[in-house]
């Protein structure tokens, strides 16, 4: 009988370029930055590493397909090398392959890395979906946009609690605030400014009834870890970070063309989030929990989060936003280094950065953002649209 | 006896007024100004979708399954090869084994169109018919063309029982009288001087073509309920009218202040609201003109009531309005006016023909697929159920969307997504009988959306890839607007 990977598998290093619109690097230096990173806070030979995981989404406009670039890039002498793909969910998905490979005896010692350039488009937001949905969906498929697809959540979500749109905007802008203000403290943050709620509530509409500041960052970064069997982790340093889950559920196509899904919350979430608590043996998760990172592509999503992580009840959220239960000094912070509303959203990298948060926080380095004594942290990595999707959740935690 | 069995029409939602055009070209040339306003076809909307939405109109409570021909009249088709008529069978999920044929390159060729399909019935080719006429035709700005002609769709089926109107005869004059013309790789007409149209061409074919007829079926004018015929010139229609003898009650009203002058589709459109306020016994005479004139007579028959009141035809489509207040938008419509796309709003996946091909009928006739275990209607057609609860594999049946009305789950209005006509608004439709999916929406304003709100599908073009000269039409959304 299958048991998880619970404490099987540590994260030994860790490294993240800082997010933003890096004009000035490829992301060949993207990688090469993360990686430099990792493996000095890792303090291995770059020799050790056995295999690697590495995950980029926007193949077009980025660094082309295959491993071969990541291999390329920190000329890895003859790896096998893998590379990984699963919307904006890929960074986790680089992280499921290598902790995967050492849980499973394949390997001692793997890489995971993931890397996104998406600001060589040309315009603003995520690159265009027309061309990467297949052949019949660009046939079939609305014209629609990152925005659109969640905003859809926000409407329906507004209309079955009967909250006045007004009203459910303050809500939202409410999460925007916090993770802005907790961006602010972040070096590597693409956006570090504070923001107010006149501004949120005054911004450009993007996609009705999501604002300019529900919307999260568009960026280009890497971010690695490199993770080892958990029984040779102290080798290399004395707090390591174990996992205690790795999770990911997707759509069968139920939410889509079944008329069940109420459509205000994510439906692969609650199963993921399920099968992560029960690897990690966590039973009550709204007390277990001291910290998370979770997918605020939009401010709409990381609301359903609360509830779909069953930290906040059904309906309710709202409320624990007006309380700060998610702020920095609240009972469970989230988005602690901004998010991806400030930290930023280079596709690939997301997954990767989200633990890079959690890793540093368990070990008590986080700067000013240091949450306090922190025990267990949760990462929330959805690729998709509400309607179909994935979500991968990581629990990881000091031992 | 053959006739008409069936009618529909279509106007599209958008009107503007003529003062709003002449405001913004007539500095150009002066005399162009004319009164009333006239419909504009939404940016996703050709004569292909107009036809589709007048069939739509006309096929209610008929049996699709019994149509042996489906004919199209236009002269804007946006392809030069490639079957518009075949197309709309599919939009309309006709049979396979059925005649197709497009009717183009003369205005009169809606009612040719016409001929054809009862001339089809009568040698027994074909036992029920169908004729879709639309046109989408585009005026140079500035020009007096850009002022009349307006967009629409007509549609009748012919078949020879349960006959709304019985057709008598006809009488034709062919003439290559150039009154316009447009040439292979060309936008816009060009057209001869107005006195030489109005004199040697508008003021003789459509009397010769009438008075033949009436002459063959020796019918006194007197006795003819209402004559259609369309407008190219306000006095000069009036006077046709005397010259025949016709009080002025007996003219079909030719809709050129408040639709405008719809080419092709203009003499069926005319017959169609004729037959709208027709009573059994009604001789109704509809003539074309363009390169000559078809006249053609019916009788109306008692089962007239049985189909009166019960098509959105013109009545409805006119009472549908929504004002279109700016030019510049009407004519970035057309494409006349190239806008800035951006470099989002230019990306454009490559069309796979062969997708396109074995999912012709998801993707024209919005049919998708019903599990034969649990009955759970699906979108698109599923090889394994949806239904968690079931997921039965092959056991699936065709299921035509395109007649069901839906509510609509949720929605936004998207200002990123490039659209000619933003916000982008999109949204999913719970279809009445079971069924989900996710549908651009459109002829909606973003106020008039509200959540659950009924909606139904209209058949629309959903892309242009200009490069590869590729039109790609599937359904939107549309709010329920009776």
């Amino acid at each position: 009988m299958a048991e998880g990977i619970k404490d099987k598998v540590a994260i030994i290093g860790m490294g993240c370029t800082r997010f933003g619109e890096r004009w000035d690097a490829g992301s060949e230096d993207l990688m090469v930055e993360a990686f430099k990173e990792t493996i000095e806070d890792a303090g291995i030979d770059r020799k050790e590493i056995q295999a690697a995981w590495f995950g980029s989404c926007f193949d077009s406009v980025n660094v082309g397909l295959s491993a071969a670039p990541l291999s390329l890039a920190l000329k890895l002498p003859f790896l096998p090398v893998t590379r990984v793909e699963n919307f904006c969910a890929t960074g986790s998905e680089a992280l499921r392959g290598a902790a995967y490979a050492v849980a499973s005896g394949a390997y001692d010692i793997c890489l995971a890395l993931g890397c996104e350039k998406l600001k060589d488009t040309g315009y603003g937001g995520l690159p265009d979906m027309a061309t990467m949905m297949g052949v019949k969906n660009r046939l079939i498929m609305p014209g629609l946009t990152a925005p659109g697809g969640f905003a859809m959540m926000a409407t329906r979500y507004f209309a079955k609690y009967g909250i006045d749109p007004q009203e459910g905007k303050k809500i939202l802008a409410k999460i925007s605030i916090k993770s802005h203000k907790n961006g602010a403290k972040n070096p590597k943050a693409h956006l570090r400014r504070e923001v107010t709620e006149e501004q949120v509530l005054k911004a450009p509409m993007i996609a009705w009834p999501l604002g300019l500041f529900d919307c999260c960052g568009v960026s280009d970064g890497a971010a690695a870890a490199i993770v080892c069997r958990a029984d040779m982790a102290k080798n290399f340093r004395p707090d390591p970070v174990y996992i205690k889950a790795l999770q990911i559920a997707i759509s069968s196509g139920e939410e889509m063309m079944y008329t069940k899904w109420d459509g205000t919350y994510v439906e692969t979430a609650v199963h993921a989030a399920a099968r992560a608590y029960k690897e990690a043996g966590i039973k009550n998760p709204r007390e277990e929990i001291s910290m998370m990172e979770v997918h605020d592509c939009f401010s709409i999503t990381e609301l359903v989060t609360y509830e779909d992580l069953q930290i906040s009840p059904r309906g309710k959220a709202g409320d624990d936003v007006r309380d700060g239960f998610y702020d920095l000094d609240g009972k469970i912070p989230c988005q602690p280094d901004g998010g991806l509303k400030c930290f930023g959203h280079p596709i690939g990298a997301t997954g990767l950065r989200m633990m890079y948060e959690m890793y540093k926080q368990l070990q008590g380095k986080a700067g000013e953002r240091q949450i306090k004594d922190p025990r267990i942290g949760l990462t929330h990595n959805m690729g998709g649209f509400p309607a179909m999707n994935l979500i991968s959740i990581s629990i990881a935690g000091l031992k | 006896m053959v006739g008409i069995t069936s009618y529909g029409a279509y106007i599209p939602r958008y009107r503007i007024d003529r003062g709003v055009v002449y405001k913004a070209m007539g500095w150009l040339n002066p005399g162009t100004f004319m009164a009333g306003e006239k419909a504009v076809a939404n940016f996703d909307e050709d004569s292909i979708t107009m036809a589709v939405a007048a069939g739509i109109d006309c096929l209610q409570g008929m049996d699709r399954g019994k149509m042996d021909a489906l004919y199209f009249a236009t002269t804007t088709s946006p392809y030069k090869e490639r079957q518009s008529a075949e197309i709309i069978a599919t939009a309309f999920n006709l049979r396979a084994d059925i005649r197709t044929a497009d009717f183009t390159g003369s205005i009169k060729s809606g009612t040719t169109s016409l001929l054809s399909a009862l001339d089809a019935l009568k040698a027994g080719s074909a036992k029920n018919a169908m004729v879709c006429t639309a046109d989408c035709r585009i005026g140079k700005p500035g020009s007096a063309q850009e002022e009349i002609f307006g967009d629409g769709a007509a549609a009748l089926t012919v078949g020879e029982g349960n006959v709304i109107a019985g057709f008598v005869d006809s009488c034709s004059v062919s003439y290559d009288f150039v009154d316009h013309w447009r040439a292979d790789g060309q936008t816009f007409d060009r057209q001869w001087e107005d006195r030489f149209i109005r004199d040697v061409g508008y003021a003789k074919f459509i009397m010769e073509a009438i008075s033949g007829l009436a002459k063959k079926c020796k019918l006194d004018v007197k006795d003819i309920a209402k004559v259609a015929y369309p407008c190219l010139y306000e006095g000069d229609h009036k006077s046709i009218g005397k010259k025949l003898g016709l009080n002025p009650e007996q003219i079909q009203d030719h809709m050129v202040s408040n639709v405008g002058y719809t080419g092709t589709a203009s003499p069926l459109m005319m017959l169609v609201a004729a037959l709208e306020d027709a009573k059994p016994g009604d001789n109704i005479v509809v003539a074309s003109f363009g390169n000559g004139s078809d006249a053609l007579l019916f009788k109306v028959t008692d089962e007239i009531e049985k189909v009166k009141g019960k098509r959105r035809g013109i009545k409805k489509h006119l009472a549908m309005r929504r004002e279109l207040k700016n030019y510049e938008k009407f004519i970035s419509f057309r494409n006349v006016l190239p806008v800035e796309k951006g470099i989002r709003g230019e990306i454009m996946g490559a069309t796979a023909i062969s997708e396109l091909w074995r999912s012709r009928r998801q993707i024209l006739a919005l049919c998708g697929s019903r599990c034969k275990a649990c009955g759970t209607p699906q979108f698109p057609s599923q090889k394994i159920c949806v239904n968690p609860d079931c997921k039965t594999m092959d056991q699936m049946e065709d299921y035509p969307f395109s007649d069901k009305r839906g509510t609509l789950f949720t929605y936004t209005a998207d200002l990123l997504a490039f659209s000619l006509n933003p916000p982008a608004i999109y949204g999913f439709v719970d279809f009445n009988g079971g069924g989900r999916y996710w549908f651009d929406i459109t002829d909606a304003d973003q106020e008039a959306v509200k959540v659950d709100m009924p909606v139904e599908m209209s058949f629309r073009k959903k892309y242009v890839d200009e490069e590869k000269g590729v039109h790609g039409y599937f359904w939107k959304a549309v709010p329920v607007l009776e």
